[in-house]
């Protein structure tokens, strides 16, 4: 089936020409950090992750979301989602390998990696992750990929599959616990310690993801000739709003608890963010940029003229898609260091070696997702 | 043709199960028996300890950093000369930031009269119930029976897990190849390479050959003593015994392992 990804039109191949320069820049980044150290990103001493972990973190929820069609389509029996399934299971395969591969470019050793394989670990949660991460890519990729091909060969998918589509439904859910639960269990950074932490992950999580889907569906319409059908896009327009306002709820309960508890160290790191602490306010800008994308999603989105309109749908997913990349892939895990457990505040700015490999990163995944989504769209189209 | 590969792959699935092995008959079946033999001079203890004895640091002449300085030298910390790449086993720091959330307008008068505004002396506390090396994917970092928390640079992948784990800073990656920032090296103790994380050792190598921390042996007041605390004779019992001391953020639970007294 792969093959199908060779051929294309011209902007098929421009699009994937541009996909490669942007990994080989990044991967040249790459080098120069493996030569150099991680001292070429702008993390230190005091806050020792950054853009490389925040990707990582948003892109699990990104990943997660295909639970948000898979579900409705395997459990339920919603025809609709019946076209599109398969763009969340390669989104999905995508976002994973984004997240191994940001957990990678930010290891201090990369040489050891195995390491986590060679010395199981199973108190730390770290280890939990690299098992979920890699059973959840796993699953999207057997299941994905087997469902379209005996959808290509005109046939019923095997029945082994069915077992793994159930199981894959839970294991959604549990990447993002687990990843969630990296932050919220450490002593002595208040920011993460928090347990609607993972809720709020999963609430974020299936507000992005299908958001991004939404915004790659309206595209496809328009460009290409796969409709996934109106009825499909509204559905997951719904899950969108719903998932977004209760994201938006669950950052007030913790803002509710934090401001009227008082306790100075929990509101440092929330002043700081919001607005800036001694004199320090580097993300503010971020903060408030998120919060009112968060502010207009919500309008375009709950207004049902609003979301049933394409233009202004299209719209209210770029903004919910932008302030969750902002809240959980810039602001959550740089906040948790600033100000630091000695209160001290040291603040972080990337480098520009640093945002070519998250770029590259980026661009490796979409490369990933535009080979997949070849292959699906033409099965699709041509069984048709 | 198929029967030769079958039969090469019977062979190299039993030769992987056969080296799979050994690890486990080793753990399972070893003989218990150490290959080293350990130094009769060295010290042994059950729950290494620090006690910070603050007031005597008055007696040093200002800006004394005997036991950063000896520090350095005996573990080749390197100094990279800016915050950003700073590695630091022990350092001094202010009380706000040894003891933060305990200030108040009036203990600063305290700090400042009665201990003359000197800084505190602060390194990782060897916790009891270590957030470091619950975290730990590769078990790189590990807790020793005898309660220094201890760090494996061979294994280190470099995730800094730990370092977010740590409610007392204590933990440094290096962000770039130390060597070249060692100012005098020590060749009794290993430099570490670029990526893996480090920390205070308690100086287990020089308890192994019977010597006590190098901080405490530099510290000409002897503000910094050093010892066990499941002996009820030693030193740093009968300090605690006698003064009121403090520990850093004891809330947390970790049982910090370095006491101070005021």
């Amino acid at each position: 089936m792969l093959e199908k990804a060779l051929r294309g039109n011209k902007s098929y191949f421009t699009w994937i020409g541009f996909l490669l320069v942007l990994v080989g820049m990044g991967f040249s980044f790459y080098l120069r950090q493996l030569s150099y150290g991680l001292g070429i990103t702008g993390m230190s001493r005091n806050v020792s992750w950054g853009l490389y972990i925040g990707q990582f973190t948003f892109l699990v929820g990104v990943a997660a979301s295909a639970v948000m069609l898979v579900l409705p389509y395997y459990l339920h029996n919603y025809k609709v989602f019946g076209k599109i399934t398969i763009l969340g299971e390669f989104l999905a395969v995508a976002a994973v390998t984004m997240c191994l591969t940001f957990i990678v470019v930010d290891l201090g050793r990369p040489d050891r990696a195995f390491n986590v394989l060679l010395y199981p670990t199973p108190n730390s949660v770290l280890f939990w992750d690299m098992v979920v991460l890699n059973g959840y890519l796993f699953l999207n990729i057997v299941v994905g990929w087997t469902v379209l091909e005996a959808e290509a060969k005109s046939a019923p998918p095997p029945k082994w599959v069915k077992p793994l589509i159930y199981l894959s439904i839970p294991w959604a859910v549990s990447i993002h616990t687990v990843t969630a639960f990296l932050y919220a269990g450490l002593p002595g950074r208040s920011f993460w310690l928090s347990a609607i932490m993972a809720p709020r992950f999963l609430a974020s999580a299936f507000a992005a993801g299908p958001a991004l889907l939404i915004m790659i569906c309206l595209f496809l319409r328009k460009y290409t000739k796969f409709d996934a059908g109106w009825e499909a896009i509204q559905s997951l327009a719904k899950i969108v709003t719903y998932a977004m306002i209760i994201s938006v709820f669950f950052v007030l309960c913790e803002l509710f608890t934090v401001f009227y508890s008082q306790i100075p160290e929990d509101m440092n790191h929330f002043r700081y963010l919001f607005f800036g602490l001694h004199g320090h306010d580097g993300l503010v800008p971020w903060m408030w940029a998120s919060t009112v994308l968060a502010m207009l999603s919500l309008v375009l989105m709950i207004n049902p003229k609003t979301r049933n309109s394409p233009g202004t749908l299209a719209m209210g997913c770029v903004c919910v898609f932008f302030s969750l990349w902002i809240e959980k892939g810039i602001t959550l895990v740089l906040t948790g260091y600033i100000p630091s457990p000695l209160e001290t505040i040291t603040q972080y700015h990337p480098t520009v070696p640093e945002i070519g490999i998250v770029i590259g990163v980026w661009a490796l995944g979409f490369l990933i997702l535009s080979i997949l989504y070849k292959v699906a769209l033409t099965v699709k189209t041509e069984s048709v | 043709m198929d029967e030769t590969r079958r039969t090469f792959l019977k062979v190299a699935g039993l030769s992987v199960l056969g080296f799979g092995a050994k690890p486990v008959v080793d753990a399972v079946a070893g003989t218990g028996q150490s290959k080293f033999e350990r130094d009769p001079k060295a010290l042994n203890g059950k729950r290494w300890a620090m006690v910070v004895d603050q007031k005597k640091c008055l007696d040093a002449k200002e800006g004394c950093k005997e036991c950063v300085l000896a520090c350095n030298y005996a573990h080749n910390v390197p100094d990279f000369g800016n915050p950003k790449d700073e590695v630091k086993w022990i350092w001094q720091t202010s009380y706000e930031h040894a003891f933060p959330g305990q200030e108040n307008p009036y203990i600063e008068g305290f700090v400042k009269d009665s201990l003359k505004g000197l800084p505190f002396t602060v390194l990782c506390n060897h916790c009891d119930n270590p957030p470091c090396v619950r975290v730990c994917p590769v078990k790189a970092t590990f807790r020793r029976p005898d309660g220094i928390v201890q760090m494996d640079y061979h294994r280190c992948i470099g995730c800094r897990f730990c370092m977010a784990a740590c409610p007392f800073g204590a933990r440094n990656l290096n962000w770039r190849d130390p060597r070249p920032f060692i100012k005098k090296e020590n060749p009794e103790f290993p430099t570490r390479t670029r990526g893996v994380v480090e920390k205070c050792n308690f100086c287990a190598e020089r308890l192994d050959v019977g010597k006590i921390p190098a901080c405490v042996e530099a510290c000409k007041e002897k503000a910094l003593v050093f010892g066990d605390l499941e002996d009820p004779n030693s030193e740093v019992r009968a300090l605690l015994r006698t003064h009121p001391s403090i520990q850093r953020k004891p809330q947390l639970g970790t049982r910090p392992q370095v006491y101070y007294i005021l």
